[in-house]
């Protein structure tokens, strides 16, 4: 899988999670959290639904580290063929 | 049409899941009507088999309004039309009197259903899958989905179609046709507006609010989280939930309604959650007897009214019903936040967000995670001396994490 068909699937769950997303323009660099109103159950949605659907289970202490998009993609990337 | 909380008047019966002759067990989901609040399911408060039902869909009724008869099945009415009759005295209508009794006497009941003449009584608008077994989750579910139960071959129990049938089905291409109403925006708004402006006419709120350390919380929660995979995890929001629950049932005057004979206490921690809506709106649902769920059912219990609350599916009972409520926009990252009571009930707790700040730790300066914890309370139930033994209890609760 490459990081396209990554980015992809996140932003697949991640607009069945908000779906007053505008996926098509969301801004890979910008805090989850601030910028598109994620709150910790949406972003516990999020780690249950990338675990179901990819397989990598994220500690709780490393997704405090991610803030937006493309932070949580450098984190899957390389777990994925493990 | 029961009442889903004081500011509601009426609302739209979307369609019937059942049709005359069929039998029905209590807490079954029979209906679902549109209101301010989005689309709602009404359950059942009786067993006994559907004789009548009075509206049709796609009808906007007074709350009060006799939706439909439930009675021995001694007089079902078949597919007729013609003006609806009276229900006899002897038999209750569902989902009315016993619906939302508190509210009763602020909504005034309608006694006798108010037929449009010529009306047609539903029994013409059963389902196309009306015989096939399917939960009310899965129909609902697969109206959502756009996909016809009568497709799909079920591997349920009894052949029973069940939810993971569904998502087969819509994984082999069914596109959703319809999605499910959401909420009326600027409805919800007045809805809101009423509600907020007859708390603050009426109820003289006193305020309190004391700061918490969390340290024990935190640490307990992260070594609880560290080996569980994301599905099992909890959130600091459920502890906050349960400690709340046991410090209202070990101070009563807190959790219940009040209405012009005065307070009520309720018998159960009915514990309202203000879930912010995604578009804009607000809506508290009810954890219903929250003081017996163990965590991790109580975290469930709250994705599961969280998910709800957002896209549809709400019941009934966990609307208009709750005896107290808690607020938390620590998410959004205030410190404190201080509620406005929603009529009937008697207070309102407000969490802010858990934050880390210099903290005198017995002789020493620490640096703990803290929030702030407010109680929004009526004093006409009771005194400030009251409400701040409450917000203690809440502290102690939360001490404790490994008993909540």
């Amino acid at each position: 899988m490459n990081r396209d068909q990554l980015r992809a699937i996140v932003l697949e769950e991640l607009s069945t999670i908000a779906p007053d997303i505008d996926i098509a323009h969301l801004d890979d660099g910008a805090r989850l959290r601030d910028e598109y109103d994620l709150d910790s159950m949406d972003a516990l949605n999020l780690l249950t639904a990338v675990h179901q659907r990819l397989g990598v289970n994220i500690p709780e202490s490393e997704y405090a580290r991610m803030h937006s998009l493309s932070a949580l993609l450098d984190y899957l990337e390389p777990r994925l063929d493990e | 049409m029961p009442s889903l909380g004081a500011d509601m008047e009426a609302a739209t019966l979307v369609e019937w899941l059942v049709k005359p002759g069929d039998r029905v067990e209590k807490g079954q989901i029979i209906a679902v009507v549109e209101t301010a609040k989005g689309a709602i399911d009404v359950e059942v408060f009786e067993s006994g088999v559907v004789e009548e039902c009075y509206v049709e869909p796609d009808t906007k009724v007074p709350v009060g309004t006799p939706l439909a008869r439930i009675g021995s099945g001694d007089r079902v009415v078949a597919e007729r039309a013609g003006p609806v009759p009276e229900p006899a005295l002897e038999t209750k209508p569902a989902a009315v009197e016993t619906a939302v009794p508190e509210s009763a006497a602020l909504s005034p009941p309608i006694p006798e259903p108010p037929p449009a003449p010529g009306t047609e009584t539903v029994s013409t608008v059963v389902p196309e899958d009306g015989r096939l077994a399917a939960s009310p989750a899965v129909r609902r579910r697969a109206r959502e989905l756009g996909v016809e139960l009568g497709n799909i071959s079920g591997s349920g129990p009894g052949g029973a179609i069940v939810l993971r049938d569904l998502e087969r089905a819509e994984a082999g291409g069914t596109r959703p046709e319809r999605q499910r109403a959401g909420f009326d925006r600027d409805e919800m708004r007045r809805a809101i507006a009423a509600s907020m402006s007859r708390a603050k006419r009426e109820i003289p709120h006193y305020y309190l609010a004391t700061t918490l350390d969390l340290h024990a919380a935190e640490r307990w929660l992260e070594e609880y989280n560290r080996e569980r995979p994301p599905e099992s995890r909890l959130l600091m929001a459920a502890l906050f939930m349960k400690a709340t629950a046991r410090a209202l049932l070990r101070y009563p005057d807190l959790n219940g309604h009040y209405d012009e004979r005065g307070f009520h206490p309720a018998e159960r921690i009915d514990l309202g959650m203000a879930i912010h809506l995604r578009g804009g709106g607000l809506i508290a649902p009810a954890l219903q007897g929250a003081e017996a769920l163990a965590l991790p059912a109580l975290m469930t219990r709250l994705q599961d009214l969280v998910q709800r609350a957002r896209r549809g599916g709400l019941r009934a009972s966990e609307i208009g019903s709750a005896s107290a409520t808690v607020t938390a926009l620590g998410e959004r990252g205030v410190d404190s936040v201080y509620g406005v009571i929603h009529p009937p009930q008697v207070a309102m707790i407000g969490f802010g967000s858990v934050r880390r700040r210099p903290l005198a730790v017995d002789d020493m300066l620490a640096i703990r995670p803290t929030v702030d914890v407010s109680l929004a309370a009526d004093h006409r139930v009771c005194d400030g001396h009251l409400g701040a033994l409450f917000l203690n209890e809440i502290d102690a609760q939360l001490q404790h994490p490994e008993a909540l």
